[in-house]
């Protein structure tokens, strides 16, 4: 109580800071670069805030905050254009988006589906502020509760959503989750550096695949593919149904719904360590739960858009109590926030400890800038949806070369190399064999974020776990089955019953007819092939060393799944789902260009890459893809490449990235951009 | 031979002699390069959220008002491979126009120290042109800081310690090493992401010994010890002229490690043990972030950089903005950051062959 009378005037304090003219023109000079950035998927909030870093230095305090709060808020509202539109996960924040919302995209009614996104990530952010005014005052001691073993059970419960997405063969979903996480452990491990498939001859795959990489090439390119090979737009509909207003109306009548995931969303916000990556999988994960007629869900249910959508924002707001009371950024973006804010005035603001103390008006000042920045970023963005959901009915072969454009650029900000665009040409095809054949991707996806948190926190608490357990048996009892363990684990347990009786009955990426035996089989050989590789990679290393260890494990578990799925080939006909393949019946299997040949065109631009460098492989690109593949016009395509090569030009030097080099640049000296 | 290579010693320092007579000259005639209208290209090789990034982001914009035509100087950021990815690539730049700037770390001094097989870099190739010290101060519960005896660790020595460590060839072995000759128990949970992670682990009770650097404690754990749930234990110290350890200048009320070690039974300030813990002292903490000029940088820049350093530091306001941010520490330019340099990056052999044993020993860390 005592606090709260505190608290008040501080809060008063805040709102007097808040509402001045010129702090509200930042906050919305922030919100449109926030959104111009946001637009494009795979940038997100580091690459927005590194662009307003250089105007930080001695601004005043609470016109910096608001610029650059505006700035991030509204980074998981704009994603989802990406998400929804294109079936492009925007950020890691709206993955799950994209299995309810770009189904609603290709039957006509995106905009509805983004109007719906947006009322929900604006509630998500009111909901989110809310609590943390209260919650943050009490935040602190709460926070600290969550040691490792109950870090890691979040990251379990986490790992537990892979039942209710595994599809309808769950081992094969499991042997999805137990792929990604392999694919996730690349690299130096983080106990003793020992490498995991991976050399130092090789230094790319030694800091392991970035989530940018893996999720682009995951969905983004499989799409993409499917699309341009049926030559059509988006949406089946040339006439686009369900305008912005059924989306406002299709939220509220899913308020609850709304409610709980944003309370979601912020309490998993809160707690530092596991960042945004799953919050918006458990939030799809409970809508499914929630929801009494299954059938709908990755075809289109707006349930599915509007749990993630809540959760994302209201996530973003949780993240500040780690950031700002603990001085440890619970993402990327709130790491250079941190390092920014010490930049403003006379770097009086000290997140940590001290900054309820100090700077509670500041601290309030945040957090209904960031609320605020949600209010205003969803009314653009409304007004907005409109407009750009025609998108969808743009005959795709127009925007296909735009987008390999834009998702090669998003790589490339991982790590400004050639090999970045190699990965996500791997990770792609495999996204696509993984579609095909009905392999859950999404399963695939919550392994690959999950695998350091579930790896690192599972060495942690063992290790600590064993030097308690050496002071006394009940010590370390206290320590690993705490109550939040314990009630973690029921509720995990809950999920998986319930996830794998449901399961069956979810189909987040559509129904999938069988058809012959052979190209499921071989996809499962290779699949397996790679798991046993991967298990005997890691049991070659050291057995003193921890980095072995979870591996070894989950390939352990995979190539059991492996074997009985390989049985269950051999005993099944053709007909079993088990042998589920695209390619057999639907819409790919009647599309007009055959898979390899649209690949190979990106394959193409991969190879001018590393040839000629980036920017002049992709003018030949897609001046040639323009005037070959989509039939139009030399000037026209003349145009399209200028205008596309001008806007990436734009984008790099506002940016400040260089692009890849090729073969060619390292003979002769060429000016920026060619370099 | 030896003839031969002290004639040549004679020349180079003639050289050099000379070079440096010209470098004031032109210092004095006030030539140097000019940058208008030019970037300047800082490259960091860490990502945008460690604490090298802050140090660029202080100083980038107070070195693009200092050089002469206020040239942009924007940092960019090249991660990977543990700082190494981006000192290779530095190492492979040629001089050009003075627009291109390297910042480096302890995280990058150690791996060149130890033989790192992904280094392909070299300190001496390079050209410093500002170094910046700090320091690093570890704490305890307040139950264990309590059972010490004044600045005697010996009876801890009986304890089950917990560190969360960044990883075995990181910064964190000076302090492990020094709590080993301490004689203390520490086990090391590894694979925490940053020294703030390890202050939460401490925070949640689940560690119960810590380190921290100087500006990192200082905002975050100074808070802990008025709260009262953490306790200053020891500072690695600071470096005097003549090379000795005295008590570091921002916190002079807490011990240095040298002082707790010659009060603690079985703890040698001398032998290979303390010179290796010394050595990586020095190469990780009073020259821990340093700017560079490539390789083949003319003596302009150098001049110029180095003067535009100097004027920052001599801004009125300087110590007031810095202090909180870096600590207060020397930021040094010219000689004293060649000296620092040299320091920082020689550790003689057997301290060297002593770490990688011990790794080996302590962790199975294999360095060859």
């Amino acid at each position: 109580m005592e606090t709260l009378m505190e608290a008040l005037p501080a809060l008063g304090d805040a709102w007097t800071l808040i509402l001045q003219p010129m702090v509200l023109g930042y906050l919305v000079l922030g919100v449109v670069m926030g959104l111009c950035i946001g637009v494009f998927p795979g940038l997100g909030g580091i690459a927005g805030l590194s662009l307003l870093l250089p105007f930080m230095f001695g601004m005043d305090p609470i016109l910096g905050l608001a610029l650059m709060v505006g700035m991030v808020a509204v980074v998981p509202t704009s994603d989802t254009f990406a998400s929804v539109l294109m079936g492009i996960p925007g950020s890691s924040a709206s993955q799950a988006t994209v299995l309810d919302g770009f189904p609603m995209a290709k039957k006509g009614m995106a905009a509805r589906a983004l109007s719906a996104a947006f009322a929900s990530s604006l509630f998500g952010g009111l909901v989110g502020a809310a609590f943390l005014t209260v919650f943050i005052l009490i935040a602190r001691p709460i926070v600290l509760e969550f040691r490792t073993p109950e870090l890691l059970m979040i990251t379990i419960f986490g790992l537990s959503m892979v039942g209710i997405l595994a599809g309808r063969v769950a081992i094969k979903g499991i042997v999805a989750a137990g792929l990604g996480m392999l694919i996730g452990t690349i690299g130096e491990g983080a106990s003793s550096g020992d490498l995991r498939m991976s050399s130092y001859d090789y230094p790319y795959l030694t800091d392991g695949l970035k989530l940018v990489i893996v999720g682009l090439g995951i969905f983004a390119i499989p799409e993409i593919i499917s699309l341009l090979r049926q030559d059509r737009a988006i949406s089946r509909e040339t006439q686009l149904g369900g305008g912005w207003l059924d989306g406002v109306r299709d939220w509220f009548a899913n308020i609850w719904l709304s409610v709980r995931c944003s309370i979601i969303g912020v309490v998993v916000g809160v707690i530092p360590g596991l960042g945004g990556s799953v919050v918006d999988w458990i939030a799809y994960g409970h809508a499914v739960q929630t929801t009494k007629d299954k059938s709908k869900f990755g075809n289109g249910e707006v349930r599915g858009v509007i749990g993630p959508e809540s959760s994302n924002n209201a996530k973003e707001g949780g993240g500040l109590v780690p950031t700002l009371l603990f001085g440890i950024p619970g993402s990327g973006s709130m790491a250079i926030f941190v390092g920014a804010i010490a930049l403003l005035g006379s770097g009086q603001i000290e997140v940590g400890p001290a900054m309820l103390q100090n700077n509670l008006d500041i601290t309030y000042s945040i957090v209904w800038l960031l609320a605020l920045a949600n209010v205003v970023g969803t009314v653009i963005c409304i007004a907005a949806s409109g407009g750009i959901a025609k998108l969808t009915t743009i005959r795709f072969a127009l925007l296909a070369p735009f987008l390999f454009m834009i998702i090669s650029f998003a790589a490339f900000q991982s790590g400004q190399n050639l090999m970045d665009l190699v990965a996500l040409f791997a990770i792609g095809l495999l996204g696509i064999l993984m579609r095909r054949f009905d392999w859950s991707r999404p399963a695939f996806l919550i392994g690959f974020v999950l695998s350091s948190p579930a790896e690192t926190y599972a060495n942690q608490a063992i290790q600590i776990a064993q030097s308690r357990f050496r002071k006394s048996m009940g010590e370390g009892l206290e320590y690993i089955f705490s109550p939040i363990v314990i009630v973690l684990l029921v509720i995990t347990v809950i999920s998986v019953v319930l996830g794998l009786r449901q399961a069956k009955n979810i189909l987040a990426e559509g129904d999938v007819q069988s058809g012959s035996k052979r190209a499921p089989i071989v996809f499962m050989l290779a699949v397996t092939a790679y798991i046993a590789y991967a298990f005997y990679d890691a049991a070659s290393i050291p057995s003193y060393s921890r980095d072995r260890v979870f591996p070894m494990f989950v390939g352990g578990v995979c190539l059991l799944g492996c074997a009985v799925l390989i049985i269950r080939m051999m005993l099944k006909p053709e007909t079993d789902t088990i042998f589920a393949d695209r390619e057999r019946h639907g819409d790919d299997a009647d599309a007009t260009h055959s898979l390899w040949s649209t690949l190979a065109w990106f394959a193409g631009l991969l190879v001018l890459t590393s040839l000629f460098g980036f920017i002049i492989a992709l003018g030949v690109f897609l001046f040639a893809f323009m005037r070959m593949r989509a039939g139009v016009r030399t000037a026209f395509a003349a145009i399209y490449t200028g205008a596309g090569i001008a806007f990436m030009l734009g984008m790099a030097w506002l940016l400040n990235r260089d692009f890849p080099p090729g073969l060619l640049q390292e003979y002769v000296d060429l000016p920026w951009p060619l370099t | 031979m030896s003839i031969f290579k002290t004639t040549r010693r004679v020349a180079v320092g003639l050289v050099a002699a000379a070079a440096a007579t010209f470098a004031i000259k032109a210092e004095a005639a006030g030539h140097g390069i000019d940058l208008e209208g030019k970037t300047v290209e800082w490259i960091i090789p860490f990502s945008e959220t460690g604490g090298s990034a802050k140090w660029a982001n202080f100083y980038a914009p107070l070195l693009s008002e200092a050089l002469p035509g206020q040239p942009t100087v924007v940092v960019k950021f090249m991660p990977g491979a543990g700082s190494t990815k981006g000192a290779n690539f530095f190492q492979e730049q040629q001089y050009n126009d003075g627009t291109l700037i390297f910042g480096s770390s302890g995280s990058t001094q150690f791996p060149f120290l130890l033989g790192d097989p992904r280094v392909r870099y070299n300190y001496s190739d390079w050209n410093v042109v500002l170094a910046s010290g700090t320091g690093g101060v570890a704490y305890l519960t307040p139950e264990l800081a309590a059972k010490m005896d004044g600045m005697n660790a010996a009876p801890l020595q009986g304890e089950d310690f917990i560190y969360g460590n960044q990883g075995a060839t990181r910064l964190d072995l000076v302090p492990t090493l020094a709590w080993e000759m301490l004689g203390l128990n520490v086990e090391s949970v590894m694979g925490i992401k940053g020294r703030g992670d390890g202050r939460l682990m401490f925070e949640r009770g689940e560690a119960n010994i810590d380190y921290q650097t100087s500006s990192s404690y200082l905002s975050g754990v100074t808070p802990l010890v008025e709260a009262g749930t953490a306790v200053p234990m020891m500072t690695w110290g600071a470096l005097d002229d003549a090379g000795n350890i005295v008590r570091d200048p921002t916190f002079p009320d807490i011990p240095t490690f040298k002082e707790v070690c010659e009060a603690t039974e079985g703890c040698e300030t001398s032998g290979e043990k303390w010179d290796a813990w010394k050595a990586f002292f020095i190469a990780g903490f009073p020259a821990q972030k340093m700017v560079f000029l490539p390789a083949g940088a003319s003596n302009d820049a150098i001049v110029t950089y180095t003067k535009a350093f100097e004027d920052v530091k001599a801004r009125a306001d300087f110590a007031e903005i810095s202090g909180k941010r870096l600590g207060k520490y020397p930021q040094m330019t010219g000689d004293a950051a060649k000296t620092a340099m040299e320091s920082a990056t020689n550790v003689s052999a057997e301290a060297k062959d002593f770490i990688v044993n011990w790794l080996q020993e302590k962790y199975g860390v294999s360095l060859n």
